[in-house]
């Protein structure tokens, strides 16, 4: 579509002139709160929020320390996880005794609801950047676990038995055949890790940290500063937004050889 | 089990020589049946060749246990005993499901014979074999690898240099010059065959094995593609085994045909010596009388045997 980014940027506009107008104290007749302050305490108001945004980002600049401490645990999880994740799968998947013997620990570990978790990791680790980047690690790990090893599963025993009868060996096989194959499953799978390494870090600065964005939100949330609460929200999005398209131009620039759908050029 | 950990177990179920050489004996003399046997059988046998026939599969049995219920058995094929000399054509045709892919399998050292003996050149086959290049039936290419990089796989593998230098010669060869960055998905089927083709021929197999390597192309395409490995084949003189259900295509292109029966444990039933003019046109062969005569010939031994294996097939 010609025009997409344009509906897109409209559509959000929308979002934003709505909350305004039925935010906006003494604007609109009250029809829901009995005091016309209560919609804006509820909501927040946009002009403030993005007051807000302006001046962590320009007039204090005061946002950029919790915003580094943020995204170095949300790529310090990301990169761990998915590592170990690539890792773990390979493994299990490759060596049939090692997976049958590990299969209901993983299947037990994945049920788990692992934010629990972030309050013992806090004892283990502090209250440092080390606990947040492993509750990261425990959410992010398991996605690309279970992508990599259905992606070994999944591979042609066609064009497995090709690339041995060219001669590849044990480590060639893993090389060209295991692990291209895998990529397509975790890459599918990178948007939501990256997602949920963004929450990890976040969740845990929520639950107890001196610094992040987290440590922002929980602050305000403790004075009713909806304002800035909402503030916040909106730069993790935003960033979560930027992580997600970063891992989409990797994907496209690697995963050229996949079949686009549709592929033929309009003349 | 993933098949990249299954080939070390060829050497454990490999069998007596004895019982290779009476099951030999036992093929030859089901062969007998038929009416137009080739008459100089004994030199294809690989007794009597003096060097050692390239590929030499002596009572190979293949038999698959059901996975969920071991009790359950399948005999794919039984006392099998097929030589193909160096430098030689050989086609294998059977009704569909007679296990000829099975057989190739265990020439290429992918599968291990439940029991049986497989030799190359003389020597006992443990594990992929090294001397042979196999077509596959359905798409083999690495979708992640442009048709170069497919084509110069083997090399790589191998530990060769000049490897896109090779690989662009063949592509060249087999037509696709112009093609070498583009990736599996972007060709047609008749193109990529041709890039399987090249990625097989590259690293110059003493043996070439082919599993109805054509019978997903159109009928054009399809013959130019046999014109094409025949051309091939007559310069480089490889030992060749083929695979296909299509009586054709294996009676235009080969020195021998052989029969097999319909499954399960289908083995050898019939061996016709193919003595048409070379070189061929898979087109043109077919009109000539001798191609006629031939075609008649085998099929009379090979009917039956179409017909019992579709019966069972309905019966199933």
């Amino acid at each position: 579509m010609k025009y997409l980014r344009l509906w897109q940027a409209g559509l959000l506009v929308a979002v934003f002139v709505v909350w305004h107008l039925l935010t906006t104290p003494g604007l609109l007749p009250n029809f829901m709160f009995e005091n016309d302050r209560q919609a804006a305490f509820f909501f927040g108001e946009p002009v403030r929020i993005f007051g807000r945004i302006w001046a962590w980002f320009v007039v204090n600049a005061d946002i950029y320390q919790h915003l580094w401490v943020t995204l170095v645990e949300t790529a310090l999880a990301f990169a761990i996880g998915t590592v170990l994740g690539l890792g773990f799968g390979l493994w299990l998947a490759l060596s049939p005794m090692a997976g049958a013997i590990a299969d209901p620990y993983i299947k037990a570990l994945n049920s788990m609801p692992r934010v629990i978790l972030a309050p013992i990791f806090a004892v283990w680790f502090g209250l440092g950047i080390a606990s947040k980047v492993a509750l990261g690690v425990t959410l992010v790990f398991f996605i690309v676990f279970f992508n990599v090893y259905q992606g070994v599963k999944e591979v042609s025993p066609v064009v497995l038995a090709n690339a041995r009868m060219l001669g590849a060996s044990q480590r060639q096989l893993l090389r060209h055949v295991y692990l291209p194959s895998a990529t397509s499953w975790v890459f599918s799978s990178l948007h939501t890790s990256v997602g949920l390494a963004f929450v990890g870090a976040v969740v845990g600065e929520y639950l107890g940290s001196s610094r992040g964005v987290g440590y922002l939100i929980l602050q305000a949330e403790g004075a009713f500063d909806i304002n800035t609460v909402m503030a916040g929200i909106l730069v993790l999005t935003a960033f979560a937004l930027l992580l997600d398209a970063g891992v989409g131009r990797i994907e496209r620039r690697l995963m050229r050889w996949q079949p686009a759908a549709g592929e033929t050029e309009k003349l | 089990m993933n098949a990249a950990f299954g080939a070390s177990n060829a050497r454990r179920r490999r069998q007596t020589r004895g019982d290779a050489e009476v099951a030999r004996v036992d093929a030859r003399l089901n062969s007998k049946g038929s009416s137009l046997l080739a008459d100089d059988l004994t030199a294809f046998s690989p007794d009597a060749l003096p060097s050692p026939p390239a590929l030499s599969l002596a009572g190979v049995t293949c038999t698959f246990a059901d996975k969920a219920d071991p009790s359950r058995r399948y005999t794919a094929v039984r006392d099998v005993t097929l030589a193909v000399g160096a430098g030689e054509f050989v086609s294998v045709v059977g009704p569909t499901g007679c296990g000829k892919s099975t057989l190739l399998n265990v020439a290429a050292g992918l599968l291990a014979p439940s029991s049986g003996t497989v030799e190359v050149f003389g020597t006992p086959l443990a594990g992929i074999n090294r001397r042979a290049g196999y077509m596959f039936q359905t798409d083999s290419l690495m979708p992640w690898r442009t048709a170069l990089q497919n084509v110069a796989a083997g090399l790589e593998f191998r530990g060769s240099d000049r490897c896109e230098e090779q690989a662009q010669e063949w592509l060249k060869r087999v037509g696709l010059g112009a093609f070498g960055d583009r990736y599996p998905h972007q060709l047609s089927g008749g193109m990529r065959k041709r890039v399987g083709l090249a990625q097989t021929l590259v690293l110059d197999p003493d043996i070439i094995l082919m599993d109805e390597p054509f019978s997903a192309l159109d009928v054009q395409t399809r013959q130019l593609m046999e014109n094409e490995v025949l051309a091939i084949w007559a310069e480089k003189k490889k030992a060749v085994l083929f695979i296909t259900h299509d009586l054709d295509e294996a009676i235009a292109m080969s020195d021998r045909v052989v029969c097999l029966s319909a499954g399960p444990a289908s083995h050898p039933i019939g061996e016709f010596a193919i003595d048409l003019a070379r070189p061929r046109d898979v087109a043109e062969v077919r009109a000539t009388p001798r191609f006629v005569e031939l075609h008649q010939a085998i099929w009379s031994v090979l009917r039956e045997e179409v017909l019992a294996g579709y019966r069972q097939q309905l019966a199933a």
